[in-house]
């Protein structure tokens, strides 16, 4: 029987999987873009767990309006990507260093 | 499956008026864009006025006058505290377009129409943000607020700092976001209602779900310190106010600001007071930590724009310091007091921050863009009003009495001594001082270094000049008769999230 806090868990471990993926890829930024949005996937189980215990709709809706921006974000990173890309001719992470952050 | 309303009934649009108006000159502006053609391209600024003032006179006539409306099943908010902030963030965003004016059209020529019309999006997604009643309306003001502005920092397209600025301040942002999110979603299965003013009303009812509330209040805590810039959430503030376009650096640096403020006073005082003793402790950390951080690093830079965003990171922690004394022993009692003065610290902070970047904005072509502190060398013999309106900033930032800035701090250390923190007062006043050297600086390179070779006087309109030195006087003057906006300020609370 899967219970909330299997939802919860799993909530979790893909919300630590996207994050790791953005702070120790070294590589390229497409994964960081996909890191992205395995978390706000990771947030939305959370909402649809949560909301399927409470019997109540708002988390449901909430995930729309998730699944939503997270198009929109996506459509804005690939569009920064491919400014980067024009003028550095790379998209490797280590290649962000022009400033010192 | 709860359905609470079947029956569908025609929301009340009034409250919400401001924002569609803004919507609807949005599509106005892009539109036009397209088919004007190029040398008739001023009217698109005119546009941009004209939607900021539109939408401030329907804010003052859709406003209550002290009650508290809401619209959308809750959804949306129209309070004083709202309205307030509106009209400062429409204020904002107008000095930007001015100031801004001739620099989109020189360097951002093919992106006029999209300049504009990001901004007004952002400034949108700011006014939503501010209204918001419930969290699903935070969030999504919130990403309207972030979207545009991560493609406004892009947009100079032939610049690979600004590039490179941007992919980090969105790569940051987007995984604030989720954090934030992240943190909503245990305050909703803590709770069970999204709605922000039933949250505190949530606790009530389960008290078992405490621990998990304080999990979710972690991410939360973290978004905002994101978003806001307080350190160790700041490695984006320093590359984004360096490396975007100087009048999109302009805007990240003021309106925005005033938006998360609002962000933190609604989630925390209206909906998550039962855990403030939990929250306090959080803002303090991040306090302490951007006031050192942000003091001690500014003195080490030689770049005007990075020295800015280190000194906004140190300013946002001072500013909390108000949020975080309302709180004594889990009770409300100092809270008006403290987040008026809070706010009142915003207000003059964010038009100190739009006058600097406005002077450098003005400032010609090398010295403006690349930011160098010795670019402003001589700055007072060059052009005498800019050099004397970038003095008194740098006076009101640093805290010099009787500048607005000095009365701002003031009011917020009476404030954090009211609740009886006596070393966290000493603590923000010896940063504060360490923080008086820089800005000492800026004004001892303006007008005792040597002029450069070849330099020549700076040209600026006549309209500009009195722009910036109503900037500065308006800095100066708060200061001095700082009483009616700090009335205001406190009203506007009193009336809506202490009503």
């Amino acid at each position: 029987m899967l219970t909330l806090s299997h939802y919860l868990i799993l909530g979790a471990i893909l919300f630590m999987t996207g994050v790791a993926g953005i702070f120790i890829n070294r590589k390229n930024l497409i994964i960081v873009l996909m890191s992205i949005e395995l978390v706000l996937l990771a947030v939305s189980t959370n909402f649809i767990a949560f909301s399927h215990y409470l019997q109540t709709m708002a988390g449901q809706i909430f995930v729309f309006f998730i699944l939503t921006v997270a198009a929109a974000e996506s459509a804005i990173g690939l569009a920064i990507l491919i400014v980067l890309f024009r003028s550095r001719k790379s998209i490797h992470v280590d290649d962000l260093d022009c400033l010192k952050g | 499956m709860i359905f609470p309303e079947t029956r569908f009934a025609l929301p009340d649009f009034q409250p919400a008026c401001a924002e569609i108006f803004v919507l609807f000159m949005i599509c106005l502006i892009l539109m036009t864009s397209l088919f004007i053609k190029e040398k008739a391209r001023g009217t698109l600024h005119f546009l941009a006025q004209a939607a900021l003032i539109g939408a401030a006179a329907l804010t003052c006539t859709a406003s209550g006058a002290g009650t508290v409306k809401r619209a959308f099943s809750g959804m949306f908010v129209a309070d004083m505290m709202a309205d307030l902030l509106k009209l400062a963030i429409y204020l904002t965003i107008s000095l930007t377009f001015f100031y801004s004016r001739a620099y989109v059209a020189g360097k951002l020529p093919r992106a006029r129409g999209e300049y504009y019309a990001l901004t007004l999006i952002a400034t949108l997604g700011m006014m939503v943000v501010v209204s918001a009643g419930n969290f699903v309306t935070l969030y999504v003001g919130l990403e309207l607020l972030s979207l545009p502005i991560y493609a406004l920092v892009a947009l100079e397209r032939d610049s690979s700092r600004a590039a490179e600025a941007a992919m980090k301040y969105f790569v940051l942002g987007a995984l604030a976001s989720a954090f934030m999110l992240y943190g909503i979603s245990m305050i909703y299965g803590a709770t069970g209602t999204l709605d922000i003013s039933a949250v505190a009303e949530g606790f009530s009812r389960n008290r078992g779900d405490r621990a998990t509330a304080v999990f979710g209040l972690v991410f939360l805590v973290s978004g905002i310190a994101f978003k806001l810039g307080l350190a160790p959430f700041h490695m984006w503030v320093p590359d984004v106010y360096h490396g975007a376009p100087l009048s999109v650096a302009l805007l990240i640096s003021s309106a925005p600001k005033i938006a998360v403020f609002a962000f933190a006073v609604r989630v925390l005082i209206n909906g998550l007071f039962p855990l403030s003793q939990d929250w306090r402790a959080m803002l303090l950390a991040l306090v302490v930590l951007s006031m050192a951080l942000g003091n001690l690093a500014a003195i080490a830079q030689t770049n005007f724009r990075r020295m800015l965003a280190y000194s906004s990171i140190s300013h946002m922690g001072f500013m909390l310091l108000g949020l975080v004394s309302g709180v004594i022993d889990g009770n409300a009692k100092n809270m008006i007091n403290a987040v008026s003065a809070s706010m009142f610290y915003l207000l003059t902070y964010v038009l100190s921050s739009a006058g600097a970047f406005g002077v450098l904005v003005l400032l010609p072509d090398p010295d403006g863009d690349s930011g160098e502190i010795s670019g402003l060398a001589g700055l007072g013999k060059r052009s005498p009003v800019l050099a004397a309106t970038m003095m008194t900033l740098m006076f009101s930032m640093a805290g010099i009495p009787f500048f607005a800035g000095f009365f701002a701090k003031f009011s917020v250390l009476v404030a954090v001594v009211a609740a009886g923190s006596f070393w966290l007062a000493a603590l923000a006043v010896f940063f504060s001082l360490v923080g008086a050297y820089y800005y000492l600086r800026i004004v001892k390179v303006m007008y005792f270094d040597p002029l450069p070779d070849g330099a020549r006087n700076i040209e600026t309109p006549f309209s500009m000049k009195v722009l910036v030195a109503a900037n500065g006087l308006a800095v100066a003057l708060l200061g001095i008769f700082p009483n009616a906006l700090m009335f205001l300020c406190v009203k506007s609370l009193s009336f809506s999230v202490f009503a």
